[in-house]
């Protein structure tokens, strides 16, 4: 791997940028590899790297039946905090935005990681006190947020109607270190590395089995063949109670889309990340100029990548009270994402009934900003075969035992 | 935009005057269940990609709750019943199997 740097950029200029290598190879399928990671997005992708970079396991295969960071990794608003209430989802995210801070440079790749600052209002006095606990929670927790009041809002972001008729805005909860990264990179940054430590990257090659003997995987049956492996890492989002199907066991999952849509791009007005959880909408803007925002998921189960028109509507109607200014704007395109949604709307990061083979899943609506911790935290699981410190709390049993994780939503909105 | 027949009122309802309400047909399990069978009434989904047989409630119409099968990958409805039912009709199975001959059937 050729490492970028302005010194790269400097000399490619005198071969006219004809140079550069490709950021990663598209090999074939091996007959056999230690590890087989199902799923190309940012927690495949991670889970990979942080395989070869903590543990020195590199002979890993990712395979993908669409492209690289095709699904949610591409699909997502890329707002990344860790403001969690419970322990073991501030631990986890906490790691995943810390890890964010020195990605660009982990990775020699610029995922134009913006700690802009992230802002989630208060519009009623429940979630005043709400945040005021996650506040205290956060301290406790070792996780830099504050609980503002509605005049330092009114001066981090100019164009916010403080008094709306319905729902006025009565403080926030603010993480300074929040913020936005570039999605795409950061699945194109991990798969670059990963394909420099050796990993196979093996795009179109959709699983359509998964072959086990006495309790073990013994490989996946693939669009392109038989691949064998020693330990299988199911990391597919939407799809994960499919691919648990093939190896013969359920999730508590339910895969629901959830919208995002972009407005035409504007001059800078905004520069954090704004969520308003009552009314249930977040907007930032991204560096081209366009107001990026998301709402709620649809309530039925649906794999089409297209959710309910109604729902922009709400979210638009719902952020306009707060944001008089948007009215005026007219919104360029609009897209969905299959989500996976467990009980607790917690992820689960677990071993399987079957021995060698664990799943990452069930990130619903909060994946994007979780992509290093989560990787960080599979690959350990993967490599140890026993989950450490951040995955533990996220096994799959925690539903028979009673033993949620009651963010009650992984995205901190009302769903 | 989601469109299905109230089987109570037989209105013509878009989703916006739904309410989803998930997998149908659960078998409930209560106390003197096993853990096993407690966890799958409460969390265990079939969540298919295709047919998907499910609830829904005619919230700012009649109210009533009814039952609806419907493709997950194409949002097709195929058709709608009463919430009484314990099953799909056999005729709403055989419509849903002439339309979609890889389908393994109900359970």
């Amino acid at each position: 791997m050729k490492r970028y740097s302005v010194f790269a950029i400097a000399k490619e200029a005198l071969s006219h940028h004809m140079g550069w290598e490709r950021a990663w190879a598209s090999p074939l399928p091996k007959k056999s590899y230690d590890v087989i990671i199902v799923g190309a997005g940012g927690h495949g992708l991670a889970t990979a790297f942080y395989l070869g970079k903590n543990y020195g396991i590199t002979n890993v295969a990712v395979i993908e039946k669409g492209w690289l960071g095709g699904g949610n990794t591409g699909r997502n608003t890329t707002i990344i905090r860790s403001n969690y209430l419970q322990d073991p989802s501030a631990a986890i995210y906490e790691k995943a935005r810390s890890l964010y801070e020195t990605m660009s440079q982990d990775l020699n790749y610029n995922v134009m990681f913006s700690p802009r600052g992230l802002l989630m209002l208060a519009q009623t006095h429940h979630e005043i006190r709400g945040y005021q606990r996650t506040a205290h929670a956060n301290a406790l927790q070792g996780v830099s947020t504050e609980w503002i009041s509605p005049q330092r809002v009114k001066e981090l972001v100019p164009i916010i109607s403080l008094d709306g008729p319905r729902y006025p805005v009565l403080g926030a909860l603010y993480q300074a270190r929040g913020g936005t990264a570039r999605h795409d990179a950061v699945a194109w940054g991990y798969a670059r590395a990963c394909s420099a430590m050796g990993m196979d990257i093996i795009q179109q090659c959709e699983v359509t089995g998964v072959t086990s003997e006495g309790g073990a995987v013994t490989g996946v049956n693939t669009s392109k063949g038989f691949i064998g492996c020693k330990k299988l890492g199911v990391v597919v989002a939407g799809h994960s109670g499919q691919v648990a199907d093939m190896a013969g066991f359920r999730l508590p999952v339910e895969a629901v889309a959830l919208q995002a849509l972009v407005s035409e791009p504007i001059k800078p007005c905004m520069d954090v990340v704004v969520m308003a959880n009552t009314v249930h909408g977040y907007m930032s803007q991204s560096d081209k100029g366009e107001m990026v925002i998301g709402g709620g998921t649809d309530g039925f189960n649906n794999f089409t990548q297209r959710g309910s028109f109604h729902h922009i509507e709400e979210t638009l109607r719902a952020l306009i009270e707060t944001f008089p200014m948007i009215s005026r704007l007219k919104m360029l395109r609009q897209w969905g994402g299959i989500v996976d949604m467990t009980g607790d709307r917690s992820p689960i990061i677990s071993k399987t009934p079957l021995g060698n083979c664990f799943i990452n899943c069930g990130w619903g609506t909060g994946g994007f900003k979780a992509i290093p911790g989560s990787g960080w935290a599979m690959a350990e699981l993967v490599a140890k075969g026993e989950p450490g410190p951040l995955a533990e709390a996220f096994n799959m049993w925690r539903f028979k035992e009673g033993q949620f994780i009651d963010e009650s939503v992984a995205a901190g909105v009302a769903h | 935009m989601l469109i299905l027949e109230c089987p109570y009122c037989g209105v013509k309802a878009e989703e916006t005057e739904l309410s989803p309400g998930y997998e149908a047909h659960l078998k409930r399990f209560g106390p003197g269940s096993s853990d096993t069978e407690f966890e799958d009434y409460m969390f265990a989904r079939k969540n298919p990609k295709g047919v998907h047989f499910e609830r829904w409630r005619h919230v700012y119409g009649c109210g009533k709750w009814f039952l609806a099968a419907r493709d997950t990958a194409t949002l097709e409805v195929f058709g709608t019943y009463a919430a009484q039912s314990s099953a799909p009709p056999a005729a709403l199975q055989d419509k849903i199997k002439a339309k979609r001959p890889d389908w393994k059937g109900y359970k």
